[in-house]
């Protein structure tokens, strides 16, 4: 059984009807890629999916129950997290106290392990724990979203767009990032423009266009697509 | 200090430099006059500086109400002012039956305590009560609306108390271990003063460990920067916002007992509405949503509101000068919005942050 289904969701901005029916799922331990151009709806699916917003038709079920209701933040304890588009640190919160808020919905006594576990997954962040996050570089912003991301323990990471605004040298090290996440047991949802780098590291695949899914298929097989190639890959 | 511009006259800029000139022109003939007269002594200028640090503290504690919503909602809580009211009131029933049995006497520390504790609950109540009912279903809707809700609030709970106890006034009873004064070096210091500026810093240093190091206060500074994100985190954020007024409330409250110790003109149902708005001064001047500007902004007022009539108003020959401590108090307000809207330590105001 597929850890994540959504089922033909129909999300809304107001009147703008964004979504339009949009179907997928996510199997445990997957790392799938969700690709499209500008305004195709990515940002909006993962928003629906982490309780962000309702959909108006259609539902999202997480580990066999219906979340498409459910609030946000009581879907982190569900083990949902979200690295949200243009990272969103607390810009006047210490690194430390970002990972803290990372960690809220937890009581155990392992924070701290974690903590330690996100400094050496992340050197520069620990440099760098008592900076204000707002005064982190892009990059360091990025680490920062991840490693928070990952502080609830989370079964299903979220993430948009983590290579963006980023300079060539450091989008290797966040896929990298990605794929070291996964193999630790995590099941990624990877929003990407990147869809080169994206789907070098994805399982599957699915390509969002005027917000419905176009095409699916396994990250191979996308990489080979003629469409693909043309319109993500800027192949000819 | 002056900003000529020369490509464009303007009458606004003019006439605030104008402005300017005229208040520091004001505030040195009128500081010369008073003090090349020697008409008070240094043991005077402590004692108002002493007077105006703990009425200073006061707003202080209310201000920092104002500011905490402020910081999360971007919302002035106009009621705050009643919040305060209602902690003070209730709380003097409290301090009468303490009284009576004798206890407040016996055992002053204890008694002040428990009725700071008490007085900080009942506002806290009031607070949470009015956050949950008058403002959480209008958040989301523009500025205007919940500010005109909070002034409809305010004369709701100002009609209740008068409707309840009526309008007159009620009295805290004394209590003997407040009497008296510290005399250190000729200068006498009442203890009541001493008094309220130790519970005031106590407690200013409790909200500031609370903000600065506990997971809720994190939480409450990372819900103030961005709503979403902090939802993400898992965080809940109406419990957060409601936990936010709470503290305020609190803080109210207790500023409620340890003034109606301090002042003997006892409590009314229209008490709040005076220190309320010099509370929200104290917040400006302090730069509001600013958590050490309103404590700044609060002692600040406090003594400028002490010193400032005897120093300036009476040097320039102004009659009575002591009952225009309001005048000053406001005259800053004004000042402060003209010339400095961020406050002394704030960040700019600004419309679209939330
Ligand atoms: N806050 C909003 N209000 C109104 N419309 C919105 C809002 N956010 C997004 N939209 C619209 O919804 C559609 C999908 O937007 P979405 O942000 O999901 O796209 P995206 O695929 O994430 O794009 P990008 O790659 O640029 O981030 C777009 O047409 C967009 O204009
Ligand atoms: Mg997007």
């Amino acid at each position: 059984m597929a850890l994540l289904e959504v089922n033909g969701i129909h999300t809304y901005y107001g009147n703008i009807h964004a979504l339009k029916g949009v179907s997928f799922e996510v199997d445990t331990g997957e790392i799938i890629a969700l690709i499209g151009s500008n305004g195709a709806g990515k940002t909006t699916t993962l928003r629906t999916i982490s309780g962000l917003m309702t959909p108006r038709e259609g539902s999202v079920n997480y580990d066999g129950e219906v979340i498409s209701n459910t609030r946000a933040d009581m879907l982190v304890s569900k083990g949902i997290s979200m690295v949200p588009e243009g990272r969103g640190v607390f810009a006047k919160l210490t690194v430390e106290e970002n990972l803290d808020m990372g960690a809220y919905i937890r009581r155990d006594g392992a924070i701290k392990e974690d903590l330690k576990g996100a400094f050496s997954l992340f050197p520069r962040l620990q440099e760098r724990r008592k900076q204000v996050a707002g005064t982190l570089s892009g990059g360091e912003q990025q680490m920062l979203a991840i490693a928070r991301a990952l502080m609830s323990k989370p079964r299903l990471l979220l993430l948009d767009e983590p290579s963006m605004g980023l300079a060539p040298v450091l989008v290797d090290g966040v896929f990298e990032t990605v794929q070291r996440i996964a193999n630790e047991g995590v099941t990624i949802l990877l929003v990407e423009q990147n869809a080169h780098m994206a789907l070098q590291i994805a399982d599957r695949g699915y390509v969002l266009q005027s917000g419905e899914v176009a095409i699916s298929d396994t990250a191979a097989n996308l990489q080979k697509n003629e469409t693909v190639k043309k319109t993500y890959l800027g192949i000819d | 200090m002056f900003k000529w511009k020369t490509d464009e006259f303007s009458w606004v800029d003019f006439t605030i430099d104008v402005l300017r000139v005229l208040i520091v022109l004001a505030v040195v003939v009128g500081a010369w006059n008073t003090l090349s007269s020697g008409r008070i002594s240094l043991a005077q200028w402590v004692n108002l500086f002493a007077a105006g640090l703990s009425q200073g503290s006061i707003y202080a504690l209310i201000a920092l109400g104002y500011t905490l919503v402020y910081g999360i909602l971007l919302m002035i809580n106009f009621a705050h002012g009643e919040v305060f009211m209602a902690g003070a009131f209730t709380t003097v029933f409290f301090a009468e039956a303490l009284n009576r049995t004798g206890f407040l006497n016996e055992q002053p520390l204890l008694a002040i305590l428990l009725m700071i504790v008490f007085a900080g609950l009942v506002s806290m109540t009031v607070a949470i009560l009015l956050e949950r009912i008058a403002y959480r279903p209008l958040r989301g809707s523009p500025r205007l609306v919940p500010l005109i809700t909070a002034i409809g609030a305010s004369f709701f709970l100002q009609y209740t108390f008068r409707g309840l106890y009526g309008s007159g006034f009620k009295a805290y009873p004394g209590v003997k271990a407040l009497q008296g004064a510290f005399s250190i070096g000729g200068i006498n210091i009442p203890v009541a003063q001493v008094f309220v500026f130790c519970s005031a810093l106590i407690l200013m240093l409790c909200l500031y460990w609370l903000v600065e190091r506990s997971r809720i206060g994190k939480a409450m500074r990372a819900v103030s920067e961005n709503k979403e994100v902090a939802r993400l985190m898992g965080i809940d954020i109406d419990w957060v916002i409601m936990f936010t007024f709470g503290v305020g409330g609190f803080l109210a409250g207790s500023a409620g007992v340890i003034n109606g110790l301090f002042r003997p003109q006892g409590v009314n149902f229209y008490m709040g509405f005076i220190p309320g708005i010099k509370a929200f001064t104290a917040a400006v001047l302090g730069g509001i949503g600013n958590i050490p500007g309103a404590m700044l902004g609060g002692l600040f007022l406090g003594v400028i509101e002490a010193i400032g009539p005897n120093l300036v108003l009476a040097g320039l020959g102004i009659p009575g000068a002591n009952q225009l401590k309001d005048v000053i108090a406001f005259t800053m307000l004004v000042l402060v919005l003209i010339f400095r809207p961020q406050g002394i330590l704030g960040e700019r105001l600004s419309e679209q942050k939330a």
